[in-house]
């Protein structure tokens, strides 16, 4: 038992050298673009950690964490265009005066306060995933019944933010790359260049974070709803609050990822809440390895790092690639990449290839405190 | 009552476009407990078969005094090139997920992506050609007598059938793309299907003008309800399939093949979203993405309906439909002209389809605060897993 589980840490441990190393590294090795890009596949990477969390901890499949991610994302550019609206006419945003809007929306006010645009970025995200999770869950709504209210209430939203042209800018969505943040230009290259910085600083808290919700005894009882929720309502728990929580809780990451995203893409709009987008997510995850949180990290960044290559060179073949994908992933490879190679994947290749000697008993008799085979 | 009448014709022609769409959807639900997230892409299947008919019937000699009947043999051609595309589905992926729906849900998605790009990279005759070769490869067994498929020389027998369909399949494609030019090339750009004379134009009734296109919708949709009741009610394999719904480890015991009951359903639930494709085709023009518009919709009805309960589909889809016209539409505003201008406004609010369609979902989100398993839930004493 120890030497396995001294191998699992040991290829995390490596892992997250790995990671540490290329984060520090990319900012002087990678043009500006491709930086860019590699800090908004990290924005995406919190929002994959709150999928891990709800389906690969809890087991509930959620296709509506586009909802969240946009809220987000829609905080802050309400705050950054309010922000550097000053010289407009009205003192609002510029698209107001094409749907001759001349009196700035009463949710946008609070927007204008940096603490409250800070703080609203993951909270509302957060509560309405709360109540709305509160209310699904109530009626023991579960499996496939939750996934497809969850993409309902997605094209619901998607729906609500395209049509309101007066309120939001509707299909057309809100620009930030052209305001103004501490007297620069939220698009120009110094300012990617925090948010790049930013971004790979949240992924990690965001990681430790999850990592401290699952370690604990909330994390066994978010393991014991996945496997068996009758049992855990029969032994006295609630599983009604725990589900609320935590699906609340992926609310609050998929809005900072989503902010996070928005500024970087220098764009928010409804297509943030299309439904593919919102599949997506949950693939990044499913190849990772879903029950492993970096697994979610390592998904979302490679997944989105091939998907910008392939669509690059052969713009038809990646609806094929992610489409097989999504089968293989669950057909051949239910516990993904990095699940498989920790519950000793490698090690039957090894066998496969005739590197490794094959054991006729446990390795806790035959294999030494080295990992050898004892003769 | 004219108002009453066309809000009602309105509300069941949206609502019998849901019901045939979710129909295959319900029974395979009902059935084994999978959300085929590919059922829109299986219509959109059926919507170019219209297609190809339809240029066929146009451009081969000796079909075209028969071009206005081409929408009744696209009905047809529609079930059975959506049949055996989810048949196809259900033997090489659905099969290996049975027992986690959420898992099937995934893959299902994954074939939806696939069969998308597909038909944006595959010309259709040649597509038309490898559903030829699908077709005949999966069903010629059934025609060969079993001694033969049991025998020594079985491997042989399968692969020649494989062979011949290949060959069948290889010389339709390339007929196909000979004869009619339009399809020997792949193209993304969205397609239109023109109605035949006789569907054009409308009936006019106590001054309200029913669109021709409509009623034919709503009179495949009740022949495919029927033929489904039909079905289920009257013949053995659409009581094992009751059986199998009802109760699957019991019905296994008892004899019941629960393999071919799962093929079978499949099979007619897809079809029936190939027919689906038809109506949806009359409707509008038809592209890669025809099918996602609808598929929403289908599972509302399923959740709204209740599991494996044909009356809570119908019943479903027809006040969806009926909701639809009434927010969409602000028919409120019409019949009550001087209500309290708070409320008007609210009305006048969700007015558009698109907002109708966000005050349903908060109407069913409510209905499922007092009856969380829908409409009809399934009776029964299992424990919930």
């Amino acid at each position: 038992m120890s030497i396995f589980s001294t191998k699992k840490s040991w290829i995390n441990l490596t892992i997250w050298v790995l990671i540490i190393a290329l984060i520090i590294a990319a900012p002087s090795l990678l043009p500006v673009f491709r930086l860019n890009l590699l800090g908004r596949y990290l924005s995406l990477a919190i929002v994959a950690l709150g999928v891990d969390l709800i389906w690969g901890f809890t087991g509930m499949l959620s296709l509506g964490q586009g909802i969240f991610f946009a809220l987000g994302g829609y905080c802050a550019a309400m705050f950054l265009q309010l922000n550097s609206s000053g010289e407009f006419p009205n003192g609002i945003p510029e698209f107001f005066g094409l749907y001759g809007v001349e009196k700035l929306p009463f949710f946008w006010e609070p927007f204008k306060s940096s603490i409250f645009t800070l703080i609203s970025i993951w909270l509302l995200p957060a509560i309405i995933a709360g109540l709305l999770g509160y209310l699904v869950f109530r009626n023991r709504i579960k499996g496939v019944y939750f996934s497809i209210l969850t993409q309902a209430a997605l094209l619901v939203f998607f729906n609500f933010f395209n049509g309101q042209q007066k309120l939001i800018n509707g299909t057309n969505g809100l620009k930030t790359d052209v305001t103004q943040l501490f007297g620069q230009m939220v698009g120009s290259e110094i300012m990617q260049r925090w948010f790049f910085w930013i971004s790979a600083i949240l992924v990690i808290l965001a990681w430790f974070f999850a990592r401290w919700i699952v370690r604990d005894r909330f994390g066994n009882i978010l393991i014991g709803i996945r496997d068996d929720e009758a049992r855990v309502r029969f032994t006295g728990y609630n599983p009604v609050i725990f589900k609320t929580i935590i699906f609340s809780i992926a609310g609050g990451l998929a809005g900072i990822s989503g902010a996070l995203y928005t500024v970087q893409s220098g764009i928010v709009s409804p297509q943030f809440m299309t439904v593919p987008f919102s599949i997506e997510m949950v693939i990044w995850v499913a190849v990772g390895g879903r029950g492993t949180l970096l697994g979610a990290i390592l998904g979302a960044v490679l997944i989105n790092y091939a998907k910008s290559l392939v669509s690059e060179a052969l713009p038809a073949s990646w609806m094929f690639i992610q489409g097989g994908l999504f089968i293989l992933v669950v057909t051949a490879l239910p516990e993904g990449v990095l699940g498989w190679i920790q519950k000793g994947g490698l090690k039957k290749v090894l066998f496969l290839i005739g590197i490794n000697k094959k054991l006729e008993t446990y390795p806790s008799l035959e294999v030494n405190e080295q990992g050898e085979v004892k003769s | 009552m004219q108002l009453f009448l066309e809000c009602l014709f309105n509300g069941v022609a949206i609502g019998s476009v849901l019901l045939v769409a979710a129909l295959g959807l319900a029974i395979v639900f009902g059935l084994m407990g999978v959300i085929n997230l590919a059922h829109g892409e299986l219509m959109m299947l059926g919507a170019y078969s219209t297609y190809i008919t339809q240029l066929i019937f146009k451009q081969v000699p000796f079909l075209k005094p028969f071009y206005d009947s081409y929408v009744i043999v696209a009905i047809g051609i529609a079930f059975l090139v959506s049949g055996t595309v989810g048949i196809l589905l259900e033997r090489t992926v659905i099969r290996r997920l049975y027992g986690s729906p959420l898992e099937t849900l995934l893959a299902t998605w994954g074939v939806s992506l696939i069969l998308q790009q597909f038909v944006r990279s595959v010309p259709l005759a040649y597509a038309s050609g490898l559903v030829v070769a699908l077709f005949f490869g999966l069903f010629s067994p059934l025609f060969i007598s079993d001694d033969l498929l049991s025998g020594t020389k079985s491997k042989l027998i399968r692969a020649c059938t494989w062979g011949f369909s290949a060959l069948l399949g290889v010389s339709t494609g390339g007929i196909l793309s000979s004869l009619v030019s339009k399809l020997s090339r792949a193209s993304a750009r969205n397609v239109d299907v023109t109605a035949p004379s006789w569907m054009r134009g409308g009936i006019d009734l106590v001054g309200i003008t029913f669109p021709k296109t409509r009623l034919l919708i709503i009179l495949i949709t009740l022949i495919s309800v029927l033929g489904v009741i039909f079905f289920l009610d009257k013949t053995a394999w659409g009581m094992r399939i009751r059986a199998v719904t009802q109760n699957r480890p019991m019905s296994d015991c008892l004899g019941i093949s629960t393999e071919t009951v799962d093929i079978i359903t499949f099979g007619i639930g897809s079809g029936l979203a190939g027919v689906a494709g038809v109506a949806v085709s009359l409707l509008g023009s038809v592209g890669p993405n025809v099918g996602g518009n609808y598929i929403v919709g289908c599972f509302m009805v399923v959740v709204l309906g209740g599991v494996g309960n044909l009356l809570g589909t119908i019943l479903a889809s027809f006040s969806i439909g009926i909701m639809t016209d009434l927010i969409g539409a602000g028919r409120l505003l019409t019949i009550w002209p001087d209500m309290p201008s708070p409320l008007a406004s609210t009305i006048d609010f969700f007015a558009t389809t698109s907002m109708a369609r966000v005050m349903i979902f908060a109407l069913i989100v409510i209905f499922l605060q007092f009856r969380p398993t829908g409409m009809f839930p399934q009776k029964g004493r299992m424990v919930e897993s």
